[in-house]
């Protein structure tokens, strides 16, 4: 029994370090393996010439020049910034609106909710064929449109170099925005109603609420939202690849579609590391700046 | 102190207003795919957008079901998501459990990692690991892009499952360890029980994310056989890209079980997506 008991702790020491890894054991390794090795592997790759088969030779910074000259490249990634412009405005700004309506009703608001959010469960390339007939330049809204007497709608949207990525934006919006209300209106309705009630004794009109209370009060989800907006810009594939494929042209090209290109299509999947790369870095950047400035005491 | 009412009631007409024309905009994309779902090839050239005027063609749900393949595709997507599910409730389900539970050494650590793990690019890993996936026959096989859901989907339910791991009274479990049940007894037997709506909201969400999934399918998944609904529809919609009546109709059949399961379970859906949509 003496025996016994001095033994036990330490085996048991042991056995508890050890423990809590097996239970860990599985999404490491499947970490390891499908994640951080792979990326690992990607940073090697980038300088190298690899096709994807075969030896890949090292060519130093071969890739990185090549991306900062090349014109496709800096179309891409333009329009991962317009994206970023466009997404950090206009859904958060639907996104705030029907929260802000939608927080003081009582009667339908599960209606109202569940209807924004619906577009949000359904597959990309079911939305964008919806959007596709939708804007279609000979059967679609346009020409009907056109036919009421309004033509300057009257626009193949997807097909042209001035409104493909615009066009894409609307589409991935229209299933996005929903999201972003019931988001907000969560937020929302965890304010403290007082506040409101304290507000309206002072005389405060609906502007002034939303702008003195609601905003505050939401400030740290919305700044998430706003964070979460900008790395996802910069991630964009679906849409893009689903409604052009990043054409006409390159018009609607953005990192992620050179990306797929790249590796799938032309077999530069050197190449395609290196810009998967830039990609990690710009999301990187974000992440950074976000830490620092909470880091300096910014409250978000 | 008598309380005052507030001076003007403030009338909610405008908000019922704007908030119907945002109904309008959101669901009327829907009905205009439900209705010309409903059209014949004829009809749905001359009257793209309205409703249905020379009766409903329902031989396109058949068309649709035979042209689209879905008797392979929707098995196809119900294994993937099946063991997505089942696979991501496990693995994050241990992983949640040492996080939460177990006083793992470096568990803030490992938390950041995962963190910053899910908020980069695909891309990043994407090429290399086709080509690993193509070596090790992985490429063109269900169980390849399988194993990439688990992988990038644990995160996210571990960090939900955690969250309810760490609301559970350590007495229970302490109390269980005292008896002699083994960490494993303790998880299966007490935590995994009283965690279930976590199980349940990680793993709808985790199903839905399987289902809709496009870039790892069509990466990794070519041969008709192998392919998701959404990989298939892709390649239906550009191959039958005049019939809308067909489209539509292809469309409907793949969302109908999504949409029908997330109206039956919303409450959840919506918990977990906007906590996971927002987290990973």
């Amino acid at each position: 029994m003496t025996t016994h008991q001095t033994t036990q702790p330490r085996r048991r020491n042991w056995r508890n370090q050890l423990v809590p890894w097996l239970f860990m054991a599985p999404i490491l390794a499947l970490n390891v393996v499908i994640i951080l090795g792979p990326s690992l592997a990607s940073i090697y790759y980038a300088f190298t010439d690899w096709t994807g088969m075969g030896r890949a030779r090292f060519i130093g910074l071969a890739n990185f020049t090549r991306m900062i000259g090349d014109p496709v490249y800096r179309i891409a990634l333009v329009n991962n910034l317009k994206w970023t412009a466009i997404f950090l405005t206009v859904p958060i700004f639907m996104g705030l609106l029907g929260a802000m309506l939608l927080a003081p009703i009582k009667r339908g608001q599960i209606f109202f909710r569940t209807a924004y959010f619906i577009p949000y469960v359904i597959a990309s390339v079911v939305n964008a064929q919806i959007w596709r007939c939708i804007l279609h330049p000979l059967k679609g809204i346009g020409p009907w449109l056109a036919r009421q007497g309004i033509p300057w709608l009257n626009v193949a949207w997807f097909g042209r170099e001035s409104t493909a990525l615009y066009a894409i934006a609307f589409v991935d919006n229209w299933h996005w925005w929903g999201f972003l209300v019931v988001v907000y209106l969560a937020a929302m309705q965890a304010v403290d109603t007082q506040l409101y009630e304290a507000a309206r004794l002072e005389g405060a009109n609906r502007w002034q609420e939303f702008w003195y209370i609601t905003l505050p009060s939401i400030r740290p989800t919305l700044v998430f939202t706003l964070l979460m907006t900008v790395i996802w810009s910069f991630l964009v594939f679906d849409y893009i690849y689903v409604l052009t494929e990043g054409g006409p042209a390159h018009a609607s090209e953005v990192l992620a579609t050179e990306v797929f290109n790249a590796a799938f299509g032309r077999f530069e999947a050197g190449y395609a590391a290196a810009v998967g790369l830039s990609m990690s870095l710009f999301c990187g950047i974000v992440i950074a700046i976000f830490v620092a400035l909470r880091r300096r005491g910014w409250e978000i | 102190m008598i309380r005052r009412r507030s001076r003007r009631v403030r009338s909610l007409a405008p908000n019922y207003v704007i908030l119907i024309l945002l109904v309008v905009f959101s669901l009327g994309p829907l009905l205009v795919l439900l209705s010309n779902s409903l059209k014949s090839p004829g009809e749905v050239g001359r009257n793209p957008l309205g409703l249905p005027r020379e009766g409903l063609a329902w031989r396109n749900y058949v068309e649709a079901w035979r042209q689209g393949d879905y008797a392979v595709t929707i098995r196809n997507s119900l294994i993937v998501s099946l063991s997505t599910i089942v696979g991501v409730c496990l693995i994050s389900g241990l992983a949640a459990f040492a996080l939460a539970k177990l006083n793992l050494p470096g568990a803030d650590a490992l938390t950041m990692y995962f963190l910053v793990g899910t908020s980069l690019p695909a891309q990043l890993f994407l090429v290399p690991l086709y080509f690993i996936w193509a070596r090790l026959h992985l490429v063109d096989n269900l169980l390849g892009v399988i194993i990439i859901y688990w992988a990038v989907y644990s995160p996210f339910a571990a960090f939900l499952l955690r969250s309810y791991m760490v609301s559970i009274p350590s007495d229970f479990e302490d109390a269980a360890r005292v008896d002699g049940a083994s960490e494993w007894q303790v998880f299966s037997r007490i935590i995994v029980p009283l965690t279930w709506p976590g199980f349940l909201t990680a793993g709808l969400v985790v199903g839905l994310w399987a289902w809709n999934e496009f870039l790892f399918a069509v990466t990794f998944l070519h041969r008709p056989e192998v392919m998701t609904v959404t990989t298939s529809y892709y390649n239906f919609a550009g191959r039958y890209g005049r019939d809308w009546g067909l489209t539509s109709a292809a469309a409907i059949i793949m969302i109908f079980p999504v949409v029908a399961l997330f109206l039956a379970l919303q409450r959840r859906f919506i918990e977990g997506l906007t906590e996971g949509g927002l987290k990973t």
